[in-house]
């Protein structure tokens, strides 16, 4: 749709309400983002302060909270880079071919969505769990995968694996592929086709999925929580440190490590604001 | 972060994760220790001391990592291959069922350190709110009405299984005078009936229980931080960290006229430190021997557990212990396979008489 004739439809239904019930609507937004949004976000910046600064640089730099962050950030640095791959790659796929079965990997892609993270976790136990299909053959030959790094690896990828694809494909198949048929008919490689004319049309979507796969990869619980063992020191991510903390009752530890989190969440937001934003003008610029 | 650098190197250099973690230098020594919940205290306190010992008796350097959860779920991580070296759990069971399912612990387990390798017990307690405003001073207190009671899930959590067997224990104990009827098949109808009765009262308890944790840890925190709760069923040293530790002046422990010697034991899981070679086994055997030494019997005393050797420990510590009667698991139930199968397995009593 035209954005201008968009913008003008909403403005219109605007106008209809009293402004009684739009101030009364807005408000009851406000409050209820300050209620489950902002409430939290200051509760957690107020406990990880409660004992003081000292307190909680104490707690940021300690050996098991930074090997926490280096993990979750290596964690992050495999899964991201692969899915994107995977994403693009399926994306591509989806939205320019057809094929037997098309609709079912569209549907399969999802699947991380609909199931528990904890059934994620569970179902790797099966398959790679000492008592599982492997008989534990990994482990037994140096290899191990549950409660090692592999397997909060594969743990972290199951559950990221919709992000970049999901965004990708609505974009890709809205804008069809008249541009590259365009570009392979007067002579470019294919190569020469996704630097020039494919990416740079969905690069703002690609950053979009790669920025909400990167947080959800740095905050995943519920599948971690399953094949991690929880050794500190050795397979412990932010998020299951901030459990230790406490259940170890140091809360304001817990809460310092939480506002490492809560801040990864807050870069997020902006970051995924700014490609938003481009992203909308980049659509705006291509229809007018 | 070494283990962490190691793995960046050996996936970098498409080597096995074996050659950089396990062919380090031979006095290095990195042991695993599976636990459960409330020993997350003891266990920071003691691995320094004992790897200060253990360098000075052989020149070794012994690294011990932790990892803490509820008691079965700890067990059932080390059947589905947690590389533990030792555990240290909340039941005798729950070592069993590592032994059974993957035959990395010998059967004999119980035997190889004194005191059926319990290296110190504990009870059973009840932590109420202070100035006990329900006024709750025995088992039979819990099912009045209006009283919630807080206590974790037997299926999963070791300290709950103690729970669930003292309240036991009591109606029994209320029924039948004297306990050493048990064994007596004169007395086949007076103990029938008796069973019965603790039955419809641990029934009747778990009505009083608005939600089940999946650890002792959990349930803790449910009663001190959330303020769920009237009573809280809890190891006797995970009260006394509510009462002295976290919420000082909040809390009063209310101590029951029966209950259980609950008795946590260790064990080294052999299949899992072979793999490590001599040095590391030696350790691990060390780790938990040293348990019973006098400086660990104190330092067990200091962190609320009751020590099995207690001229070391220090008389404040002691002091702290109050007397009540007690009852081992063997003693009422046979041993802790038996009472398993029969209250806490899929099927068992818990499961009949648990109705969420």
């Amino acid at each position: 749709m035209n954005s201008t004739t968009h913008r003008q439809i909403v403005a219109r239904q605007q106008a209809d309400e009293t402004p009684l019930v739009r101030y009364l609507l807005s408000l009851l937004a406000m409050a209820i983002i300050g209620l489950f949004l902002i409430l939290p976000l200051v509760a957690v910046l107020v406990e990880a302060f409660r004992d003081g600064w000292q307190a909680y640089m104490t707690a940021i730099t300690d050996r098991y909270t930074r090997h926490a962050i280096g993990l979750t950030l290596f964690t992050a640095l495999i899964c991201v880079p692969l899915n994107t791959l995977f994403g693009v790659a399926a994306a591509w796929c989806i939205a320019r071919f057809d094929f037997p079965g098309r609709s079912l990997l569209t549907t399969l892609i999802d699947l991380p969505f609909s199931v528990s993270p904890v059934i994620a976790g569970l179902v790797f136990i099966l398959i790679f769990g000492a008592q599982g299909w492997f008989d534990g053959w990994f482990a037994a030959n140096g290899f191990p995968i549950l409660f090692a790094l592999p397997g909060i690896v594969l743990a972290t990828m199951f559950v990221t694996l919709p992000f970049v694809a999901r965004e990708l494909i609505p974009l890709m198949q809205q804008q069809g592929a008249e541009q590259e048929e365009a570009a392979i008919m007067l002579g470019a490689s294919p190569w020469q086709m996704w630097w020039t004319i494919t990416l740079p049309r969905i690069k703002w979507g690609l950053l979009y999925g790669v920025i909400l796969c990167n947080a959800r990869a740095m905050g995943e619980f519920g599948a971690v929580s399953v094949v991690s063992g929880h050794i500190r020191g050795s397979t412990n991510t932010l998020p299951l440190h901030v459990e230790i903390l406490y259940n170890e009752y140091q809360f304001s530890a817990a809460f310092a490590v939480a506002t490492l989190l809560a801040g990864l969440a807050i870069v997020t937001l902006i970051a995924k604001s700014i490609v938003e934003w481009r992203q909308q003008r980049q659509w705006e610029s291509a229809s007018s | 972060m070494s283990q962490l650098t190691s793995w960046i190197f050996a996936g970098a250099l498409g080597l096995s994760a074996l050659a950089a973690t396990t062919f380090a230098q031979a006095e290095e020594i990195e042991l695993l220790n599976a636990s459960y919940d409330p020993t997350r205290e003891l266990y920071q306190a003691y691995n320094p001391l004992f790897s200060h010992w253990y360098r000075e008796q052989t020149g070794d350097n012994v690294t011990i990592e932790q990892s803490h959860g509820g008691s079965g779920k700890q067990a059932r991580s080390v059947i589905d291959g947690l590389p533990a070296d030792v555990v240290t759990l909340a039941l005798g069971y729950d070592i069993d069922a590592i032994a059974d399912r993957t035959g990395k612990i010998p059967e004999a387990w119980q035997s190889a350190l004194p005191h059926n390798s319990a290296p110190y017990t504990s009870t059973i307690v009840f932590l109420v709110r202070k100035g006990n405003p329900k006024h709750i001073q025995d088992w039979d207190d819990l099912t009045k009405d209006g009283i919630e009671v807080i206590t974790p899930n037997p299926k999963t959590s070791g300290g709950a299984r103690w729970n669930f067997l003292a309240a036991w224990i009591y109606v029994l104990k209320e029924q039948l005078g004297d306990l050493s009827k048990l064994d007596d098949p004169r007395y086949a109808d007076e103990i029938s009936a008796a069973q019965a009765a603790a039955r419809q009262f641990v029934g009747d308890l778990y009505r009083h229980v608005p939600v089940l944790d999946s650890g002792a840890r959990g349930a803790t925190n449910t009663f001190v931080q959330r303020g769920i709760g009237d009573v809280l069923l809890a190891w006797e040293n995970e009260a006394f960290l509510a009462t002295e530790e976290l919420g000082e002046g909040q809390f009063d422990i209310v101590v029951p006229s029966v209950s259980v010697v609950a008795e946590p034991p260790v064990a080294v899981v052999e299949g899992n430190v072979e793999n490590k070679g001599e040095a590391a086994e030696r350790a691990a055997r060390a780790y938990l021997e040293h348990l019973y030494s006098p400086e660990a019997q104190a330092l067990v005393a200091a962190n609320y557990y009751r020590p099995v050797d207690p001229e070391a420990a220090s008389k404040e510590d002691l002091a702290r212990f109050p007397e009540l009667e007690l009852h081992t698991v063997d003693e009422v139930f046979g041993s802790w396979r038996e009472a398993q199968a029969t209250y806490f397995d899929d099927g068992g009593v818990f499961d009949k008489i648990y109705q969420p």
